[in-house]
């Protein structure tokens, strides 16, 4: 347990969530592991793991920016004072997460009855408690996806406040805090060396898909989890498994039949279907879907005020670009309104296609070098048209 | 509080009396539904024989059932093993307990024997023992004709009424209560069938609520791999998995000598839908329709039952594992343990059964036939016992093990050395994390954290059989989404923690009952061959065989989660 847990440790410094001295991390077999003793405002947490029926327990004090983002969404989101939670709108929320309830005390019982009900709880002032009902994998995912998603809901609900009201010097000055604590972690610098040409054998081709995987979390494209990565050679599509981290897909790539001979693609990522028809579309054999953060803001960037909101996600009727870049609806998976149709159609014409609220699909021929291009370029494009915004709404530079 | 219809039916076969009675309050909030219900009404008759006049036989609903919650068509029947003496229940699907509910009940208790065979038809509030004396030694299909289609129908076959140990009870002529014998039980009552028809619809406290749950779980499943994918459960059944696991090396072969079968192919997901043609059915609203049905009416089979009547009996003839699917179906018997026979006695007799020697054995087993039939019908524990070698039996409390070699999975393993109904990968289906990946993926061929992992879903399926709901589901969606649902339908405030302590209960109690009839630590082991033999390694994939010291400190790891202070002493050697 003890090697577990300082793994994802390393893995939530790295992604600049919080400091390891900053976190306390359960983890129990029939012994219960923490990575440091707690301290006298912390003792409560043993008493909720106690309490619960997990395997593992996390709490983190977050780091800048995700903690002056959690204390602004604290500050100003209506729905914790009518619910006592909030509701991002991104793709991972609605699909995994539902909500995520706010705290006001750090108290064993609130903090039991809160992870009895999301797998994740806001504890204001303190940080974010999580937890695993299996492994210590699952608190840190937790974690992770809850600060994802805190991310885009700040910064997709500033830019409607800055254009609704005029911002107050707080605010702003807020909003400049987050935006420079968060530079590091936005993609830059030149594209990387990644392995050029066709790749015929299964051994070159499990190599380039973990090469480009840990490429594209190195560059903060993605978290860790967030994403898949397919290469379509010699009749079969290879692709990353579900649940698998981009970073570590030695062992964690399926081999399917494209003409659905085989049924082992059954622990593939959940857009299997996608990354098919996308091949299907266009002929390109290396794809790659991530999550970057400002594209998924920018997707969500919408000022239309006549249309059902909830069903955006879903089945939007418009034809809607940032920058040239195609946006589409289209739900996780399978189904009617699933990305598996929109996407495709979308990679038809451009090489790459947000979709709203999820993340951004890019595709390239033989190798991975231009989809890995196209998705940060998309990332930067979606940057730049953010921060363009942000500066139209407020009138002054960021 | 809604959910329940708060008045069940009591049946006493020797006295041929019916009695509606309230539903016990405190059943209802201490022990959900379903299995719940039936291990909280065995309780105090453990000590009985599965045969006995006082033994009941429990057929119970759970709170969802009937509702708009997805895969909330389930019932559970619980009674005592004939062939593991363990308490025993089966989640069984069809329409059969959404009808229970909607004619007004939440269970059926039954006990006594009956003079004659009968039939326990329910219509609403009529309820009323028939003579069944004319379907005496019916095959099931044939049986189940008396009805017409707006009746659900829970019939045994031949082999029931035989008391095979492992005979199955059949609802709806597709679902089967399969495994443990509780189709001997309603033979050695001499009841026949169940029969019931309902149509009062089921009340549900906030229906909005329940909507908009039912929407969260439906967004998860659909965006589930091995459930609405292109190669998950809902487009192949569970024979999706023979490819997953051959990858995996670890299909159990030739009576578990071997974890690789060349002939899988033959029977994969792929092959039987394409050569029958297969299309989808399923339970009583239930979105996922897992089950599949061929052009012909074929009815294709589940992954434990191609698994065992192929590679587990070195067989790769198709034709000849559907009809020994349909055999079992129709005489009314369980196939993972009809396969299992099969096999084990296979090994003893050192040759392998051909096709067709299989099928004549299901029949000859069913008619419990003087010689070798009558000999498999006790199941391979006791006919491996009865020839000196009980080491030729792979089972776990008698109960043999379904196609998941343990050797690929350790929590598996120890799931399968815990269970409370013996050699069982449904109480806390560890292939959910160490083959699917769900709701995480674990390291299959190690046994850290595995301990807690096979408590925590352990107390989970508890409550997902006695809600009662579809296991299938949990790969997708968690408590947390089906608190949601079942306080919506209910009125009533659940959470996830508030049910695993349901959950945990119903597990104790079980245990309990099983050291009440004698079973101990002793119970909890596997079949040396897994300690000793190696699998068939191959493809970077070395199938070792489980180290016993780590094994056993999982297990001892387990006990000490669990609190259970006998056992620890007991395999520690201090009692």
């Amino acid at each position: 347990m003890e090697k577990s847990v300082r793994k994802y440790l390393g893995k939530i410094e790295a992604q600049g969530l919080s400091h390891r001295d900053d976190v306390v991390f359960f983890a129990r077999d029939a012994d219960v592991y923490c990575n440091r003793a707690l301290r006298e405002d912390e003792q409560e947490l043993q008493t909720v793991l106690e309490a619960m029926n997990v395997s593992s327990l996390l709490f983190a004090r977050l780091a800048d920016p995700y903690w002056t983002i959690v204390e602004q969404i604290a500050l100003r989101d209506e729905a914790i004072t009518a619910e006592g939670r909030i509701f991002p709108r991104d793709a991972e929320t609605r699909t995994f997460l539902h909500d995520i309830p706010v705290l006001e005390r750090f108290s064993a019982e609130d903090i039991a009855a809160a992870l009895s009900r999301r797998k994740a709880a806001i504890i204001r002032g303190r940080g974010i408690v999580t937890y695993g009902s299996m492994t210590p994998e699952q608190s840190y995912i937790m974690l992770s996806s809850a600060c994802f998603t805190v991310f885009v809901k700040y910064f997709s609900d500033a830019l409607r406040r800055f254009r609704k009201t005029v911002a107050d010097e707080e605010d702003l000055a807020a909003f400049r805090r987050i935006w420079h604590a968060s530079e590091p972690f936005l993609p830059g610098g030149e594209i990387p060396l990644l392995q050029t040409g066709t790749a015929n054998d299964d051994e070159t081709v499990l190599a380039m898909m973990a090469e480009a995987g840990r490429a594209v979390v190195a560059r903060h494209l993605v978290d860790s989890f967030f994403g898949n990565i397919s290469y379509v050679a010699n009749d079969c599509i290879y692709i990353s498994q579900t649940g698998s981290s981009l970073d570590e897909l030695e062992g964690c790539i399926d081999r399917v039949p494209f003409a659905g001979t085989s049924s082992a693609g059954m622990t593939a990522s959940s857009e299997l279907s996608a990354h098919k028809n996308i091949f299907r579309a266009t002929g390109l054999n290396a794809i790659l879907h991530g999550h970057p953060k400002f594209a998924i803001i920018m997707s969500m960037d919408c000022e239309r005020t006549d249309c059902d909101r909830e069903l955006c996600y879903k089945a939007c009727p418009e034809n809607r670009f940032v920058h040239g870049i195609p946006i589409v609806s289209g739900e996780i998976g399978t189904g009617a309104t699933a990305l598996m149709h929109t996407a495709p159609e979308a990679l038809r014409k451009d090489r790459s296609v947000i979709v709203y609220g999820h993340g951004v699909f890019t595709a390239g021929r033989k190798d991975f070098r231009n989809a890995f291009a196209e998705l940060q370029k998309v990332e930067r494009t979606c940057f730049a048209a953010y921060r363009e915004e942000v500066e139209k709404a407020t009138g002054c530079r960021i | 509080m809604s959910g329940y219809t708060f008045r069940s039916i009591h049946v006493d076969l020797t006295a041929s009396t019916v009695e509606i009675v309230p539903t016990p309050e405190s059943l209802r909030d201490e022990y959900l539904g379903g299995r719940g219900f039936g291990v909280s009404l065995l309780a105090d008759f453990m000590s009985w024989s599965y045969n006995s006049h006082e033994m009941p036989i429990i057929f119970a609903t759970g709170p969802l059932v009937g509702t708009a919650s997805p895969t909330s068509g389930r019932m559970s029947v619980v009674s005592r093993s004939p062939l593991t003496g363990t308490i025993f229940d089966c989640s069984v699907g069809g329409r059969f307990g959404t009808m229970l509910k909607r004619a007004g009940y939440d269970y059926i208790r039954i006990v006594g024997i009956a003079e004659r065979l009968v039939v326990l038809e329910i219509d609403g509030n009529a309820v009323a023992l028939r003579d069944a004396g004319s379907l005496a030694m019916l095959t099931v299909s044939a049986a189940a004709q008396m009805y017409s289609s707006e009746w659900s129908t829970a019939f045994i076959g031949p082999a029931g009424e035989r008391q095979v140990r492992y005979a199955s009870i059949i609802a709806d002529r597709h679902y089967a209560a399969g495994r443990g014998g509780l189709g001997a039980v309603m033979g050695a009552k001499r009841l026949k069938a169940i029969a019931v028809r309902g149509t009062a619809p089921v009340q549900v406290a906030d229906a909005e609520t329940l909507t908009s749950a039912r929407e969260d779980i439906m967004r998860l499943l659909r965006s589930s791999q091995a459930v609405f994918g292109e190669f998950g459960l809902s487009e192949f059944g569970t024979a999706a998995l023979v490819d997953v696991i051959h990858a995996r090396r670890m299909e159990p072969t030739e009576n578990f000598r071997k974890t690789v079968f060349a002939g899988a192919g033959a029977y994969s997901g792929y092959a039987m839908k394409t050569r029958y043609r297969a299309h989808k059915t399923g339970c009583s609203g239930c979105p996922v329709l897992c089950k599949k049905i061929g052009e012909a009416r074929e009815v294709i089979p589940e992954y434990e039952t191609v698994s065992h009547f192929g590679a587990l009996n070195a067989n790769s003839d198709l034709e000849s594992i559907i009809e020994a699917n349909s055999l079992c179906n129709e005489l009314g018997m369980d196939t993972i343990t009809a396969a299992a026979t099969i096999a084990c006695y296979a090994e003893h007799q050192d040759r392998t059964i051909p096709p067709d020697e299989m099928l004549q054995l299901l029949r000859e087993i069913a008619e419990r036939r003087a010689g070798r039939g009558n000999e498999l019908a006790e199941g391979s524990l006791r006919y491996a016992l009865s020839q000196g070698h009980p080491e030729l039996s792979m089972s776990v409390k008698g109960l043999e093990l379904p196609a998941y070699d343990p050797r690929g999975a350790y929590g598996t393993a120890l799931a399968y050395a815990t269970s409370n109904r013996g050699g069982c990968h449904l109480r806390a289906y560890p292939i959910s994390h160490e083959v699917l990946r769900r709701p995480v993926a674990t390291d299959r061929f190690s046994f850290e954290g595995k301990a807690r992992i096979v408590k925590i879903a352990e107390d989970l399926n508890a409550v997902v059989d006695s809600l009662t709901a579809c296991k299938f589901v949990f790969f997708a969606v968690s408590l947390e989404e089906y608190a949601r649902v079942l306080s919506a339908v209910t009125g009533r405030h659940y959470d996830v923690q508030s049910l695993f302590r349901i959950g945990e209960r119903i597990w104790n109690a079980e245990r309990r009952m099983n050291r009440a009839t004698g079973f101990s630590s002793i119970d909890d082991d596997l079949p040396l061959r897994f300690f000793t033999e190696q699998g068939s390694s191959g493809a970077f994939v070395e199938i070792r065989p489980i180290d016993r010291t780590e094994f056993l400190r999982a297990r001892a790891n387990y006990y000490r989660i669990r609190g259970y202070a006998e056992e620890l002493a007991e395999s520690q050697g201090v009692r």
